[in-house]
C-alpha cells in the first residue's frame, strides 16, 4: 500500500494547466524569445520593443537601408491567410537586417493537400531556418506553432484567428509615441468598430494598458463587442462622439463586409450613419487628434475620405513604422547572442 | 464461474443506506449473501478478496460513455473501452446513439450487444436514437428499439429544430414509457463555438458559446415536457443557470433527472487559458460560480447522476490550434478518482457521491445494477478510498489518451472489479 504523502489538495499539473501562456515569449533570461501576443509582456519589453525600433526608423530613411545584423539568419513568413501588406513589411524588415528570406503561401499550398499544421511544420524546420513569421485563421495557432517547433527557432505572430496581431499593436504605440510623446499615463485613446472579431484590437488593449494608458476606450454597436471585454480594463462606449470625446488618439478598426450577412449589423450605410468618422464628429476629440487604422481602410464606410487623406491623419506613417517595428522584434529574438549563454 | 468470497471490506451501499464492515458471498453470478465481516467461512472452492481496508461499493454505472465503435474505430473500440472501463471499476456503460452508422434500427443494438458479449468485459446499454439517422425530422421506429434493448432515446447533441416533431417524439416515447435523454443544445447559438462565451474566450479570441445555448433548449423541453409528461433526463448540464431551471422544475414535480460531466466539477474556463487543447469539451468548461452550483447541485440532488462523458480520440485529433482541435476528453479512469476527490474536497459522504455514480444512474436508465443486494446481479467495484497515486499516460487504458487530468494526483483506486459474478480485474500491483 502506498505511503500517505501525497498532498490530496495539490495537483501536479498546477504549473501546467492554466500557467500563463505568454511566458513561453520569454526565454530563461527574461528576453523576447517568441512574440505572439502582447498579454502578459511587462512594460519594460514593450518599451525595449519601441525604443530599438527608434534606433532602425532612422536607417529606413537613409539612401541604403541595410545592416547586416541578422546575416546567415534564415526567416520563414508562413502565411495561412492571404496578406499584402503585412508580408510586405515583414519581408522588407527581415531583408532590411540582411536575413535571408523565404515566403510560403500555404492558404492554397500544403493544407488543401490534407497535410496537417504539424506535418508542414516539421517540413518547413527540416530546413534548418531560425524564425516563422506566421499569420493563420486560427486563434492560439501561433502558440501552437511555438509549442511545437524546435527549441532554436523564433516564432513572430502575425496575426492568429481574432486573438493576437503584436507587431501591428506595437507599430500602433510607435505611433502614437511618436505623435504624443512617451508618457502615455494623460492619454485618452479610443478603439472604434469591429472589436468582437478584431485581434488588433486586443493587442492593442493589452498593450496601451501595459504602457499605462490614462483611459482606453471602445466605441461599437453591442454586436460588435465581445463578452467581459470591460474586464479586459476599457471603457465601453457604443455613441461615437462621447465615445471620442476629448480624445488624443482614434484608432479606426476595419469593417469586414461578410458582418453584414451574420446579423450583426443592418448595412454599411447604418454603420457608417453612427459609427463613421466624418470631419464633423472628429471636432468633438482634441483639436490635436492623432487618427490611425490599421488598414486597408474602407472609405465611406468606417472612415471618411476626408479624414483619412485629412491632417489628422498619420495612417501612411504607420506602415512605414511597421516595417522598423518588425525589425525590432526581429533582433531581440535572434538577436540574443545564443552560443554565449547556452540559451536555446 | 467461480464463486467468491470479499472478506471483511467496509460495504456501502447507497441504494440501501448501507456504511459497515462485511462479507460478501458471490455464487452463480449474483450476490448470495451480505454478512457481518469475517463471518462467512471460506471453503477451498471459493476465490477470497480479503478487502481489508477497502471499500467494496457497487459497479459503477456510467450514464454517458462514447466508445467510437461502429464507425470511429480508429479513435477505439468497444472491446477497448468495456476492458478499460472494467479496470476503472464501471461495470455499465451507456452508449449514446450517434454511433456511424446511428442507433436507430434494432441491428445496429444487435451488433453493439455482440462486440460487447465478445470482449465479456464491462456491460454496454444503448440509447436508441429519437429520429431516424438523427436527422430531427423522422420518429424512429421507438417500440423496435426497445425491443432490442435500447434503455432509452436521444437525439444527442443533433438539433430537432422543428418543436412541433420534437413534442411528438415525446409524445410517442411516453406511450412506451421511454424515457428521453437530451443533451441540450440550441445550435444555432453554439455552431462553432468552442468556449464559454466569457472573458476567458474573448481574451483568446475564440468563439464561444453563450450559456442561453443550454438554458434555452433547457426551457423548450421544459414546456414539453409539462404538456405531455414524457420522462426528460438532461445530460451533461453545465451551467448555474441550467440547474435553477432543473431544481424549479424538480419542485413542480415534473418527471426530469440530469447529470453532470466528473470534469465539469473540477475544472473552468480557466483551464483552457494556455489554448489547452486537453481541456476543449462541448459543452465548455464555464465559470467557477457555474462550477459551485453544479457542486450544489450533486449535494441537494438537483442533478442525480455523475456520469464520465467519455470521448476518446486519436492523438491528432488534438494536435491543432485550439478551435480546430475535436472536443472531448477520454475519462473513464478518472471517473471514481475526481468523485472521490470532490468527496474529499467537500462535506461530501463517500455514499452520497457513490449514488451518483452506482444506483441513481442505473434508476435513469431503468436497469437492474448499481446494487448490492442479495440476489442482484455480482457486479462490484472494490477499491483503496487511501491509496495515493498519480495518473500517467501509460495508466489510461482506454484507447484514447485524451486526459487533461494527466499528472494530477488522486487518492483512492479500484483493486478489483466484479462483473456477473466474474472477477475480470485485479489491481496485482501490491
Amino acid at each position: 500500500m502506498a505511503v500517505n504523502m501525497v498532498n490530496k489538495a495539490t495537483k501536479a499539473t498546477d504549473t501546467l494547466i492554466g500557467h500563463d501562456a505568454w511566458n513561453i515569449q520569454l526565454d530563461k533570461h527574461g528576453r523576447l524569445k517568441h512574440f505572439l501576443t502582447t498579454e502578459g509582456l511587462g512594460s519594460n519589453i514593450l518599451t525595449q520593443i519601441l525604443d530599438t525600433a527608434e534606433s532602425f526608423a532612422d536607417i529606413n530613411k537613409k539612401s541604403i537601408k541595410k545592416v547586416p545584423l541578422l546575416r546567415g539568419k534564415t526567416i520563414v513568413n508562413l502565411f495561412f491567410e492571404p496578406s499584402t501588406r503585412t508580408r510586405t513589411t515583414f519581408e522588407l524588415a527581415a531583408k532590411r537586417l540582411s536575413a535571408d528570406v523565404l515566403n510560403i503561401n500555404l492558404s492554397t499550398s500544403a493544407t488543401s493537400k490534407g497535410e496537417t499544421l504539424l506535418d508542414t511544420l516539421q517540413n518547413i524546420q527540416a530546413m534548418h531556418c531560425d524564425m516563422f513569421v506566421v499569420r493563420h485563421g486560427d486563434s492560439g495557432a501561433a502558440h501552437y506553432i511555438a509549442n511545437n517547433v524546435l527549441p532554436n527557432i523564433s516564432v513572430i505572430n502575425a496575426g492568429d484567428g481574432s486573438h493576437a496581431h503584436p507587431t501591428q499593436a506595437m507599430l500602433d504605440m510607435f505611433t502614437i509615441r511618436r505623435n504624443k510623446g512617451a508618457d502615455f499615463g494623460n492619454l485618452r485613446v479610443a478603439i472604434v468598430g469591429d472589436i468582437l472579431h478584431s485581434r488588433v484590437a486586443r493587442s492593442q488593449i493589452h498593450a496601451l494598458n501595459t504602457l499605462n494608458t490614462g483611459d482606453v476606450r471602445v466605441i461599437a454597436p453591442k454586436t460588435l463587442l465581445p463578452a467581459g471585454i470591460e474586464d479586459m480594463g476599457v471603457h465601453v462606449y457604443h455613441d461615437l462622439e462621447a465615445g471620442i470625446k476629448n480624445a488624443d488618439v482614434v484608432i479606426m478598426l476595419r469593417l469586414q463586409k461578410e458582418r453584414m450577412t451574420g446579423a450583426l449589423l443592418p448595412s454599411e450605410q447604418e454603420y457608417f450613419q453612427l459609427y463613421g468618422l466624418t470631419e464633423d464628429r472628429l471636432l468633438s476629440a482634441k483639436k490635436d487628434v492623432t487618427v490611425m487604422h490599421p488598414g486597408p481602410i474602407n472609405r465611406g464606410v468606417e472612415i471618411d475620405s476626408s479624414v483619412a487623406d485629412g491632417p489628422n491623419s498619420v495612417i501612411l506613417d504607420q506602415v512605414s513604422y511597421g516595417i522598423a517595428v518588425r525589425m525590432a522584434v526581429m533582433t531581440m529574438c535572434l538577436g540574443r547572442d545564443q552560443d554565449k549563454d547556452g540559451e536555446k | 464461474m467461480n464463486n467468491i468470497i470479499i472478506k471483511n471490506g467496509q460495504l456501502i451501499d447507497p441504494a440501501n443506506n448501507l456504511n459497515q464492515a462485511a462479507d460478501i458471498l458471490v455464487e452463480q453470478g449474483k450476490i448470495t449473501a451480505i454478512k457481518p465481516a469475517n463471518t462467512i467461512t471460506t471453503h477451498h472452492e471459493t476465490t477470497t478478496i480479503d478487502a481489508t481496508g477497502l471499500t467494496i461499493a457497487p459497479g459503477l454505472v456510467d450514464c454517458c460513455a462514447r466508445l467510437r465503435e461502429p464507425g470511429l474505430e480508429h479513435k477505439a473500440t468497444i472491446k477497448s473501452e468495456t476492458m478499460a472501463a472494467t479496470k476503472a471499476g464501471i461495470t455499465t456503460l451507456c452508449c449514446p446513439p450517434d454511433t456511424d452508422p446511428v442507433i436507430d434500427e434494432p441491428a445496429i443494438v444487435e451488433l453493439i450487444n455482440q462486440k460487447t458479449t465478445d470482449s465479456a468485459h464491462s456491460r454496454v446499454v444503448t440509447l436508441g436514437a429519437l429520429t431516424t439517422g438523427l436527422n430531427g425530422n423522422h420518429l424512429s421506429e421507438m417500440n423496435s428499439l426497445k425491443q432490442a434493448g435500447c434503455v432509452g432515446l436521444s437525439n444527442s447533441r443533433n438539433p430537432i429544430e422543428n418543436t412541433l416533431i420534437l413534442k411528438r417524439a415525446f409524445t410517442y416515447a411516453a406511450t412506451f414509457n421511454m424515457r428521453i435523454f437530451i443533451e441540450p443544445d440550441e445550435h444555432w447559438l453554439s455552431t462553432d463555438g468552442c468556449a464559454h462565451e466569457g472573458l476567458i474566450a474573448t481574451r483568446l479570441g475564440l468563439k464561444g458559446i453563450p450559456v442561453s445555448a443550454e438554458t434555452i433548449a433547457i426551457a423548450r423541453a421544459l414546456e414539453l415536457v409539462a404538456e405531455t409528461n414524457a420522462s426528460v433526463h438532461f445530460g451533461r448540464i453545465s451551467s448555474a443557470l441550467a440547474v435553477d431551471m432543473i431544481e424549479k422544475a424538480k419542485n413542480e414535480q415534473l418527471p426530469v433527472t440530469a447529470d453532470t460531466s466528473a470534469h465539469q466539477l473540477h475544472l473552468t474556463e480557466h483551464d483552457i487559458s494556455s489554448f489547452t487543447s486537453a481541456c476543449h469539451v462541448i459543452p465548455p468548461l464555464r465559470t467557477l460560480r457555474d462550477q459551485e452550483a453544479l457542486r450544489n447541485a450533486i449535494a441537494n440532488n438537483t442533478i442525480d447522476a455523475i456520469c464520465s462523458d467519455h470521448q476518446p480520440h486519436n492523438i491528432d485529433a488534438k494536435q491543432a490550434p485550439f478551435a480546430s482541435t475535436e472536443a472531448g476528453i477520454s475519462t473513464l479512469e478518472t471517473l471514481l478518482p475526481l468523485c472521490l476527490r470532490l468527496s474529499q474536497q467537500t462535506s461530501l459522504t463517500q455514499s452520497k457521491i457513490l449514488q451518483k455514480i452506482t444506483y441513481s444512474p442505473a434508476k435513469i436508465l431503468n436497469i437492474n445494477a448499481g446494487t448490492l443486494s442479495v440476489g442482484e446481479n455480482a457486479d462490484i467495484c472494490i477499491y483503496d478510498e487511501n491509496e495515493d497515486w498519480q495518473l500517467s499516460v501509460d495508466q489510461i487504458n482506454s484507447q484514447g489518451k485524451n486526459s487533461p487530468f494527466i499528472g494530477w494526483n488522486f487518492q483512492g483506486k479500484v483493486k478489483h472489479t466484479i462483473i456477473n459474478g466474474d472477477l475480470l480485474f485485479s489491481d496485482t500491483k501490491n
